[in-house]
């Protein structure tokens, strides 16, 4: 087999995104990730709902859909129903997974489908030209809200992990490499594997996420999640998480004992969920792989199997069926 | 013992050609199975049969209650019927809210067997009658019906009582002593029955006992009948003159599952039946779960939108998306049908339709989904619409539903409704050897050179190519967004966009091909012609032989194909001089008729919550006939 390349990946299809939008670089480390992964371009499909990102399938030269808004967990749902070979992506944004998709995406990850989520997360709507969305901030000044936005923010790892979803991770749009290596992980996780782009939406909300992505913001506002490595941040790796009685806190390593630094344990999914509600600026933004259960069984082999074992009790005798439990003839 | 060959010990049954019995309880009171195998034993009598359960929303209303009567109608006859029947002739009360609620549809001089031991002052109070005022007494009704107070209750906890069982135990057999003397009145043999007692309760359940105990109610109930002289005569119902062959009784949902089945493993394809729960749709859903053997996969999904949605999923993927529901889900799917007319993927949408709108009367038969299947999305979005016609008729309607979705690579939407998909009558058994293999191909290879086209139609049907991922080299990307022509990149030109949707439109009416022309009936010389569709037709045809026989011909002809029609069907309107219509709704099709073809058709129109009378159909027409309305 040919190895692919990033070209191999690129439809002819002219890439209709703002300059400068999160998007690219995302798009990017995709088609550069999807060789590193492997597999057959033709069992690699693209599904999207509605929005800037949803664009997305356009712009892969694998089979792709883009949907209706919100519901493309739904389609992907189906897609893997009807054939659970295939490698499932689906990458679509704030406003379309966690606004009016949000209860196909909170199915999706609670049956635990076999499909890999990109939820890239701008925390604003950008094809209808800047109203705040489920994950803009309290106070956010907005066409829709110019007194600013009265909602409380969801929290989309915090709301995975609550759906039992089984690989919840986190990543910048600009961090190729990272996202990449999310990308390989998700890829070869059996279930719903839920990666969070912190993403930049230089027309209507730029800046987003600019406390965690920016060279000089970064080392002192994000903790890079490592399983098995105490939670250490900073510029100078000076800050660390530690748990108090009130729950996790942040204080300098100085300050404390080596061993009262919290650990990372990918498997923990109770100090998953406490990483997935820190908020800045009380706490870094978490990054990388929060929660992984590689136990889960997957809802699509499930249902094969129940397909395989229904087929094995009885055969399927169409006359016989159709026949049903009792006939009469007429002479 | 009593069976079919017991002599009676007074007269010799009466024959008689035509008899409709309606068992009507509490919700609880089990009027559905006792009902359903009276069905069972008329069905091996040889009858033909037609039969309407007629149940409330409420899942246990307050005892005794009129809101919670549900009740069981059969109409069984030695001539060839299509209704369960206007009138009953007998009407089983199990207590004063099913006798009030039920008595007006008994024809006059019909038999009432009631359990007087209800009819007690809780009884009555609980049925919105005066405590002190028994209708069983009221000597208006004794003039107009033959009213049977029947001891039921006494009897059957005085028989009944053992050891071994309780009061409630006991008193839950009611249902089948009335079987037993409705059985012993028409002269139906009692095994059937105790064989599926045997089998439900004894082999399934693991209760012999409760089978015993409910065996010895049966026995009662018809050696009451025999003993008492209550009623008097017996009568007898002979065999009907069906056609030659096997037969077995069928109601519309299991029909609709036997169907969609049949087509997948014709079309020798997986299918993927994704469906939320709907009365009176989740039957199909309970059905086609149990389908899992022919490579059928269901899928509960978490609302209405999910199911449409993982059904076009499945269609791309590959399999044959099969999407059920009623009315209001049909309203959710809207947007997600509309993106599957842009994607041109197969896709199968049953709406079996209740009263509407919103929530409206769930369990209660109503066409008035027509206007919605053609027109409820948003743009120019033509879909197929096809309506089954009776129990059965949804058989062969799912059949031809998944063969034109994969034709065309369309949407088909096919129109049930609650009378049909619950009641049953017998279904001569199909050959299946007979039913065409539905062809479907997939492509392997691209179709313009090096390159693949997704757009590019077949000239025939106007179906595009159903690539399907896992296809090297075929790799394409489909999408909501208007489709250029051939290559289905994304396009906002106009001339393009108005070229594709006639292209969309160009396709539905390609089926028109494959569609069998109209079959008029009855006096097909009269000025007047008859124009039904759906659940209705039944009543229909039996209006027409009864204005027919009273001296007025009518022609009559039935609708499978709303969208598009039959090619032929402005030429058949065009032959008469009045087009009736009648419809459970306010004028659905009239409304298509006339913007279609210009044809002043005339309504009759009811929307009672029920499927036609014929009577009411007949003073319908005659009216419409003279010119009133």
């Amino acid at each position: 087999m040919t190895t692919l390349k990033a070209k191999d990946y690129t439809t002819d299809q002219d890439v209709r995104w703002c300059p400068g939008c999160g998007d690219y670089a995302v798009l990017a480390a995709v088609r550069k990730a999807l060789p590193v992964i492997g597999g057959a371009k033709e069992n690699q499909v693209f599904v999207s709902g509605i929005g800037c990102a949803a664009r997305f399938p356009y712009y892969m030269e694998t089979y792709g859909m883009h949907s209706i808004h919100g519901r493309a967990p739904a389609f992907a749902t189906g897609i893997k129903l009807a054939n659970p070979q295939l490698d499932v992506w689906l990458v679509s944004g704030d406003g379309d997974l966690l606004s009016i998709g949000g209860n196909h995406t909170m199915h999706a990850m609670r049956r635990n489908v076999g499909i890999r989520i990109l939820l890239l997360n701008n925390r604003i709507y950008g094809l209808t030209k800047g109203q705040y969305s489920p994950t803009s901030e309290v106070g956010k000044i907005t066409k829709s809200t110019p007194m600013g936005s009265i909602d409380e923010p969801v929290m989309p790892l915090a709301l995975a992990l609550a759906a039992e979803c089984s690989f919840v991770a986190r990543c910048l749009d600009i961090d190729a490499k990272p996202l990449g290596a999310i990308m390989e992980r998700a890829a070869g996780h059996a279930g719903t594997a839920f990666v969070e782009v912190l993403q930049d939406c230089n027309i209507f909300n730029h800046q987003a996420w600019f406390h965690a992505s920016q060279k000089d913001t970064r080392p002192a506002n994000t903790l890079q999640l490592v399983h098995g490595d105490p939670m250490i941040f900073g510029v100078d790796s000076e800050r660390c998480i530690i748990r108090s009685q009130d729950g996790l806190g942040v204080a300098n390593v100085a300050d404390v004992d080596a061993a009262d630094i919290v650990v990372h344990d990918e498997t923990n999914r109770t100090q998953a969920f406490e990483l997935a509600t820190m908020r800045y600026p009380d706490f870094p933004e978490p990054l990388g792989v929060l929660y992984v259960n590689a136990d889960r069984p997957m809802y699509e082999a499930a249902c094969e199997d129940q397909v395989a074992r229904a087929k094995a009790d009885r055969p399927a005798d169409l006359q016989a069926l159709v026949h049903g439990p009792e006939t009469w003839q007429v002479t | 013992m009593p069976d079919s060959t017991t002599t009676p010990t007074n007269q010799p049954p009466i024959a008689v050609d035509d008899v409709a019995v309606r068992f009507a309880g509490d919700s609880g009171d089990g009027m559905q199975l006792a009902g359903g195998q009276f069905t069972a034993t008329t069905a091996l009598v040889g009858n033909d049969f037609a039969t309407f359960p007629d149940y409330p929303a409420e899942i246990r209303a307050p005892r005794g209650t009129t809101f919670g009567v549900s009740g069981f109608q059969v109409h069984f006859s030695s001539n060839t019927i299509h209704t369960p029947g206007d009138v009953v002739d007998v009407l089983v009360a199990m207590n004063p809210a099913a006798f009030k609620t039920n008595i007006a549809d008994v024809r006059p001089g019909g038999i009432v067997l009631a359990d007087e031991d209800e009819f007690g002052k809780v009884g009555l109070k609980k049925a919105g009658y005066e405590p002190d005022v028994n209708p069983l007494d009221d000597e208006d009704l004794q003039r107009r019906y033959r009213i049977v107070p029947v001891p039921l209750s006494r009897i059957v906890r005085e028989e009944l009582a053992d050891d071994d069982h309780g009061a409630k135990e006991v008193m839950r057999c009611r249902n089948i002593f009335a079987l037993g003397l409705v059985c012993w009145l028409y002269d139906r043999p009692l095994e059937p029955t105790i064989d599926h007692l045997n089998e439900t309760f004894g082999v399934k359940k693991g209760r012999q006992d409760i089978a015993d105990l409910n065996i010895r109610a049966l026995r009662a109930g018809w050696n009451f009948g025999e003993t008492a002289e209550l009623v008097g005569e017996r009568y007898t119902v002979a065999p009907a003159d069906l056609k030659p062959g096997t037969y077995r009784r069928i109601s519309g949902n299991e029909a609709m599952v036997l169907g969609l089945t049949a087509a997948a493993r014709k079309a020798n394809k997986p299918m993927v039946y994704a469906s939320y729960p709907i009365t009176p749709a989740s039957d199909v859903l309970h059905g086609m779960s149990g389908m899992k053997r022919f490579d059928v996969t269901t899928f509960q999904a978490e609302d209405e939108i999910a199911a449409v949605c993982a059904a076009i999923g499945a269609s791309f993927a590959g399999s044959i998306g099969v999407t059920g529901t009623s009315g209001p889900g049909l309203a959710l799917k809207g947007e997600a049908m509309g993106l599957a007319v842009m994607l041109e993927l197969p896709l199968v949408i049953l709406d079996v339709q209740r009263g509407g709108p919103a929530t409206g009367m769930p369990t209660k038969p109503e066409q008035a989904d027509l206007l919605q299947a053609m027109f409820g999305r948003s743009g120019e979005a033509p879909v197929i619409v096809l309506a089954a016609a009776s129990p059965s008729d949804c058989f062969d309607t799912a059949i031809e539903a998944v063969r034109l979705a994969t034709r065309h690579m369309c949407p088909v939407i096919v129109l049930s409704d609650a009378a049909i998909a619950n009641g049953a009558e017998p279904w001569k058994l199909p050959d299946l050897e007979a039913i065409e293999p539905i062809e479907i191909t997939h492509p392997t290879e691209p179709n313009d050179g090096e390159v693949f086209h997704p757009y590019m139609r077949d000239e025939h049907t106007g179906g595009r190519p159903w690539a399907i991922p896992g296809t090297p080299g075929l790799e394409h990307r489909v999408g909501g967004l208007e489709k250029e022509a051939v290559t289905g990149n994304v396009c906002y030109d106009g001339e393009n966009h108005e070229a594709m949707v006639h292209a969309r439109q160009a396709k539905i009416m390609a089926a028109q091909a494959v569609i069998p022309p109209i079959e008029v009936g009855g006096d097909t010389t009269s000025d007047t012609l008859i124009l039904g569709w759906g659940g209705s037709r039944g009543a229909i045809l039996e209006a027409a032989d009864q204005l027919s026989a009273a001296g007025t011909p009518v022609a009559h002809a039935h609708l499978r194909h709303l969208n598009p029609f039959p090619a032929d069907l402005g030429d058949v309107l065009a032959r008469f001089d009045r087009v009736i219509v009648p419809e459970t709704n306010s004028g659905q099709l009239r409304f298509l008729l006339r913007a279609t073809y210009l044809c002043d058709a005339i309504g009759v129109n009811v929307m009672r919550g029920r499927s036609f009378q014929v009577q009411e159909l007949v003073e319908g027409i005659t009216r419409a006939m003279e010119g009133k309305s």
